[in-house]
């Protein structure tokens, strides 16, 4: 398994091998299915949107439904205008959605596609939208393609009507269904009316009822992004996924945007529900604060099993923070961390973590895993952290894996789970825990094996 | 009745899409006058829900990708490579006495907006330079992606610089997505240059009965049995293309006595080109399904006419059959009588009716998404299928044949006769296979296959994973027949044994049965009789 990686380390220019990253697009894409009744489109190659669609669906095992403009040559050679006209009657005439959200690839950006004259060049039934982002594969990652269209949700919709709602906008950034559930259960044990946007809760965990449905009854409502526009403040989770979109309401609304961390672990959640405590006046109830005695108890008592490992964590920025967080709470040590994303406020924000917990730890941002194998063989880890790309390294070096992130292909209801809020750090430690408990046992000699750890 | 209900389907459709639409769609009539014809490897209509792909994904993610002795290096943004790493099941393993396996790696230039406004080339060969490096590989293949065709970055250039520079073989495929109209377009270009670069390379020889095996890309390991039924038959495998492929071995794929193609869309103009150049014929052959198989390993036997080989063939098609027929035969009782629909690819749809034959079930609908008119009407409409723009712009090798190595293997006179017999340098498509009634639709869409499920209501949909989930909501079972679901292998006799377990399992499982909640069929509120007292 990936015999050809040596711990002889050099810094490379050229070529990226086994990224950690992939392309804008797809996080738009992901974005957009997070509206209620919005078909995402994507402006390129018909190639792009199957690939997005396979892996997304991959991830979550439910439909994942998006159009292309299906570029030929002709089209490359002489703009893909009419393809899009085309596309925006097809959709509406033949999917009905009340909201296409177009996204472009690095085809129709290197050949400078204006989509929006395209669109106003378009037909659209009165009482439906298109809005689109540019989202160029050859910059930032699907982070950032996320982050992308979450402002073009603001920037085509949202709107200071003068009519304060008092509601509190939440973006929940690149994170699964069962996460997004999780912070709507927070708010909603707090009595804080919200407005979440993107939401794909609902969509990407559709129930099974015999009866398809191509608009699922998740989703923000498009009245609900337009009056976020009105909202007390906006949080953004993760700055890398959510502070773009926060911002641009700023901008546009001047709602108050919090840019806060992915709320991961103790501290993450107790941050993120101060912050909407406070923003909202709404009081932390009761339930939450048992939940979070509920997980320190846990960590008191399963201490043990995992203070002082070595972990090697990856993956996506905002995630990839919070969980560093974590994971120094738990006692443990991040010994690498890596993010495929572009940009170095994820190098200064890690290595002041470590730094402020007196650990030795690499960082790096527009990172590869074969950088981070590398590290690994040179000095290995106890556990690796990260989406299901790290089984190979896993195997490879036979280091325990959890999965965590986006994306986890080879197994399931990983989804449906959160890694947020106290429940989720519950359930982290059961992750990472077990998965130590059992290299331990399967490692024990017969007279070592423990009936009780 | 069901031409209406097809046409029912298509009602919803803008006039533009309707009248595109029809003309991929036919139910099958093998009594009408004339021989039906469809529309097949033209334009997608934009803004349709297709599951097909890109050219670069029929290049790289197709044909290239599972040569396993070689570093391909997507030069790109990094998607397009990241995406086609690992995701397709073609399994490749290191071969006794040392080789190549690059399968668990991706390479990508990772190109960014700097090298899209001033050019990719010194990103590439840097990238070139640390490979060689890092990995030493013997042979690297660049293939490109949409941004670079357009910013026109040398590619072949590069790869002659790298050749000299290193002393390794380096290729170069222009697979941009944005050439041709799916797939298809990628694997033409893939068969182009391997047949230019690396086929007739070679010198080891081959034996009297040597095969290469074509079409036949390893997911789930398939070619893997059917390597191992040929080779206890007794033949020699030259080079499988290109399924735990190999630069090294396909290099003296000239040098075998017969091509064996499994999927003729992707591969056929390898096997015509061989058969032009060097005069080696091919057969078209199918170990999707025990009969399949079995008429498949006796055909290859004719070819040969060796009475030890035919008698050969005969004891090992009894011992596998001995060994799998009871497992598919308890499956088989699960299955029998139930309807399949299928939309895979450009062969599959076609090779999967063997194997659901086997175990009773007959295919109602089935449908290509990569597919040409050929595939579905046989080798015979080629020289009426009309070029167009799309077409065009894929080179056609003009290849004449080569003075050192052209022979025939058969005398001619055996040749005329045998063709007759099987299959030979032809194949039949799609519709001649299919029962009168069935449906046949090209590049199937979202919309058709939500109207189909309720218009035929077929027992299970195999499709691939954007469509698989549709169908799961719909309550009906999918199986996806591009990744097997990560089971198999399915081809020859073993592998039918677990697809029949597979399908069983699939139609079998309890959860079918508890999709209804009891309360939406039974009263949820309980009376109580009371008996009145006086």
């Amino acid at each position: 398994m990936l015999d050809y990686t040596t711990a002889e380390y050099f810094s490379r220019t050229g070529i990226v091998i086994n990224p950690a990253k992939t392309c804008q697009p797809i996080g738009a894409m992901y974005a957009a299915l997070g509206i209620h009744r919005c078909l995402p489109h994507s402006h390129g190659s018909q190639g792009c949107c199957s690939y997005h669609r396979m892996h997304l669906a991959r991830h979550f095992r439910d439909p994942v439904m998006a159009s292309t403009s299906s570029f030929t040559e002709g089209a490359a050679v002489f703009g893909g205008g009419s393809n899009l006209k085309t596309a925006i009657k097809n959709i509406f005439s033949i999917y009905d959605p009340d909201m296409i959200a177009v996204h472009t690839t690095c085809l129709s950006e290197t050949i400078g596609d204006d989509i929006p004259t395209y669109i106003a060049q378009s037909q659209i039934p009165e009482g439906k939208y298109v809005i689109h982002a540019n989202t160029p594969s050859y910059q930032g990652s699907h982070v950032t393609g996320f982050s992308a269209m979450v402002k073009a949700m603001v920037k085509y919709l949202s709107v200071n009507s003068d009519t304060p709602n008092g509601k509190l906008n939440i973006i929940p950034g690149f994170v699964n269904t069962g996460d997004m559930r999780e912070i709507k259960r927070m708010l909603n044990l707090m009595g804080i009316n919200y407005i979440m946007f993107p939401d794909t809760s609902g969509v990407l965990d559709a129930p099974l009822t015999g009866k398809y449905e191509m608009y699922p009854s998740g989703g923000t409502k498009i009245e609900d992004i337009i009056d976020a526009g009105n909202s007390l403040a906006t949080v953004a989770l993760g700055s890398f996924a959510s502070a773009g979109g926060a911002e641009e309401l700023r901008k546009k609304a001047k709602v108050r945007p919090m840019v806060l961390n992915t709320p991961i672990g103790v501290r993450g959640t107790d941050k993120f529900l101060l912050a909407v405590s406070r923003a909202t006046g709404q009081e932390i109830p009761a339930e939450l604060e048992e939940e979070r005695g509920q997980l320190i108890d846990v960590m008191a008592d399963l201490h043990s099993h995992y203070h002082g490992k070595k972990v090697a964590i990856f993956g996506d920025p905002d995630v990839v923070i919070g969980l560093t967080a974590f994971l120094l709470e738990l006692g443990m040590i991040p010994r690498y961390v890596l993010t495929g994303t572009p940009g170095e406020v994820f190098e200064r924000e890690v290595k002041q973590m470590l730094q402020a917990a007196g650990v030795d730890g690499v960082t790096k941002s527009a990172g590869d895993l074969f950088s981070l194998h590398q590290w690994i063989k040179a000095e290995p880890v106890d556990l690796l952290m990260g989406t299901t790309y790290g089984k190979y390294i896993a195997r490879a070096e036979d280091i325990p894996l959890v999965r965590v992130g986006f994306p986890i292909l080879d197994r399931g209801v990983h989804s449906y789970m959160p890694i947020l809020g106290y429940k989720g750090a519950l359930r982290l430690i059961e992750m990472i825990s077990n998965a130590l408990l059992d290299r331990q046992d399967r490692d024990a000699q017969d007279e070592d094996l423990e009936l009780m750890m | 009745m069901l031409k209406e209900k097809v046409n029912g389907i298509l009602d919803k459709y803008p006039a533009s899409v309707y009248k595109n639409r029809k003309q991929h769609i036919l139910v099958v009539d093998h009594e009408s006058d004339n021989p039906q014809t469809i529309t097949a490897n033209t334009r997608t209509i934009p803004g349709i829900i297709t599951s097909r792909g890109c050219c670069y994904a029929g290049c790289k993610g197709v044909v290239i990708g599972p040569l396993k002795d070689v570093v391909t290096i997507t030069h790109g943004p990094i998607g397009c490579g990241y995406y086609s790493w690992g995701t397709r099941r073609n399994k490749a393993r290191v071969d006794e006495g040392g080789d190549y396996n690059y399968l668990n790696y991706c390479f990508s230039t990772d190109l960014q907006e700097k090298d899209i406004v001033f050019g990719g080339e010194k990103k590439l060969k840097q990238a070139i330079d640390e490979v060689v490096q890092l990995l030493h590989p013997p042979t690297i293949m660049i293939c490109s992606t949409c941004p670079v065709g357009l910013i026109g970055d040398d590619i072949n250039a590069v790869a002659a610089w790298a050749e000299k520079e290193y002393q390794i073989r380096v290729m170069a495929f222009s697979c941009e997505g944005y050439k041709g109209v799916t797939q298809s377009a990628g694997h033409h270009i893939a068969n182009n240059g391997l047949m230019k670069y690396v086929i007739g390379t070679g010198d080891e020889p081959a034996g009297q009965y040597s095969l290469n095996i074509l079409g036949e890309y390893n997911i789930g390991g398939d070619g893997w049995e059917v390597e191992r039924i040929l080779k206890k038959i007794g033949y020699e495998i030259t080079a499988v293309m290109t399924g735990n492929g190999s630069v090294k071995t396909l290099q003296n794929a000239h040098k075998a006595n017969l091509n064996l193609v499994q999927c003729h869309r992707s591969i056929n103009y390898i096997a015509e080109m061989i058969n032009t150049k060097y005069g080696t014929d091919w057969l078209k052959v199918n170990y999707i399904g025990v009969q399949a198989t079995v008429d498949s390993l006796r055909s290859v036997a004719r070819y040969f006419d060796d009475p030890g080989l035919i008698a050969r063939t005969e004891e090992v098609i009894a011992e596998e059959l001995a060994e799998v027929m009871p497992t598919i035969e308890k499956y088989r009782k699960l299955c029998e009588g139930k309807t399949a629909a299928m939309y895979v690819g450009g062969s599959r749809a076609l090779s999967y009716q063997d194997l659901f034959s086997d175990l009773g079930m007959e295919t109602i609908l089935a449908g290509f998404e990569f597919a040409h008119r050929d595939d579905y009407e046989g080798r015979d409409v080629i020289p009426f299928i009309k070029e167009d723009a799309d077409s065009k712009n894929i080179e056609n090798l003009v290849i004449e044949p080569d003075d050192q190595h052209y022979r025939l293997v058969l005398p001619r006179e055996k040749y005329e006769q045998l063709k007759n017999e099987i299959p030979l340098n032809y194949f039949g498509g799609m519709i001649k296979e299919m029962r009168n009634d069935s449906v046949v639709i090209d590049d199937i869409n979202h919309h058709e296959i939500d109207e189909f499920i309720r218009v035929l209501k077929p027992d299970i949909f195999c499709a691939g994973i954007k469509e698989k989930y549709q169908i799961h909501k719909a309550g009906i079972f999918s199986k996806q027949l591009h990744s097997y679901d990560y089971s198999g292998p399915y081809a020859g006799f073993k592998g039918a044994a677990i697809f029949a377990r597979d399908i069983a399992m699939g139609l079998a499982t309890p959860v079918w049965s508890l999709v209804k909640p009891p309360w939406k069929t039974e009263p949820a509120l309980e009376g109580h009789y009371v008996e009145e007292v006086v």
